[in-house]
């Protein structure tokens, strides 16, 4: 069982690194995201927000979504540890 | 495990006047500082996410330096739970109340109708009441682990 989940893995981690094959270059200016998305975010946060760190702009305004579910994550680990370990003495 | 080190080694573990003192020089800086970086996460690297963890780790300090009961004394079991509850509730009502005030879910914007500001102004003031809603949150479940796991849910010896 052992031998047959190492083979699984490492055929997951072959094709995992596979794909990374089809990515674009690391940090490269004519990749889909630094063409479309980066731009505008630096171009407009400041004018669009108030903002001049366009990090908390992005994280606080545009991605608001994935910034409220993280905090939703880090809370549900606080309440799940607290009702798991937490003993009432009274 | 302190009683265990106790009994072993013949004095109480962490109890060195120099670390006490040092200790409780630096904990009102160190929440200061995360204050500090909340509020200032407009202008440079911070917000809700470190501020909270550098505001959590200055009661993990106490706890470390004295013991649990101390911290505890400093920022009560309740308080802890209700302050926890509290940001994330600031998070997910900012952005409902956006969604009942006429806007989109999350569009501060939408906010201008209740305390006019202008709607770009109220974007850069959303995010801050969002940042502290996630600062509140993340400083006490930071703490709220750490005395957890730490006593094993007694709640009454720390490390």
């Amino acid at each position: 069982m052992k031998a047959l989940a190492l083979i699984a893995t490492v055929i997951t981690g072959i094709l995992l690194l596979y794909g990374t094959r089809d990515f674009p270059a690391w940090g490269d200016p004519q990749s889909p995201a630094n063409r479309h998305l980066s731009p505008y975010y630096i171009e407009n946060a400041v004018a669009e927000t108030h903002v001049p760190n366009v990090v908390t702009a992005v994280l606080g305004d545009y991605r608001g979504y994935d910034t409220m579910f993280e905090t939703v994550v880090i809370f549900c680990a606080g309440m799940a540890v607290a009702s798991v370990l937490r003993r009432n003495k009274s | 495990m302190k009683q265990r080190l106790e009994r072993a080694t013949g004095q109480h573990p962490g109890d060195s006047p120099i670390i006490k003192t040092s200790v409780r020089l630096l904990v009102p800086f160190v929440q200061l500082f995360g204050l500090y970086v909340i509020v200032h996460g407009h202008y440079s690297p911070g917000g809700g996410f470190q501020g909270g963890v550098a505001l959590g780790a200055s009661f993990i300090l106490l706890a470390l330096a004295y013991d649990l009961k101390t911290s505890i004394r400093h920022f009560s079991e309740g308080a802890n739970a209700v302050l926890a509850n509290t940001g994330a509730l600031i998070y997910t009502g900012v952005a409902a109340l956006c969604a009942v005030m006429g806007g989109l879910f999350l569009d501060y914007s939408a906010l201008d109708k209740l305390i006019p500001l202008g709607p770009i102004e109220w974007r850069s003031f959303g995010i801050f009441l969002v940042e502290v809603g996630v600062g509140l949150a993340v400083m006490s479940i930071m703490v709220s682990l750490f005395w957890d796991i730490s006593s094993g849910g007694e709640m009454d010896e720390g490390l």
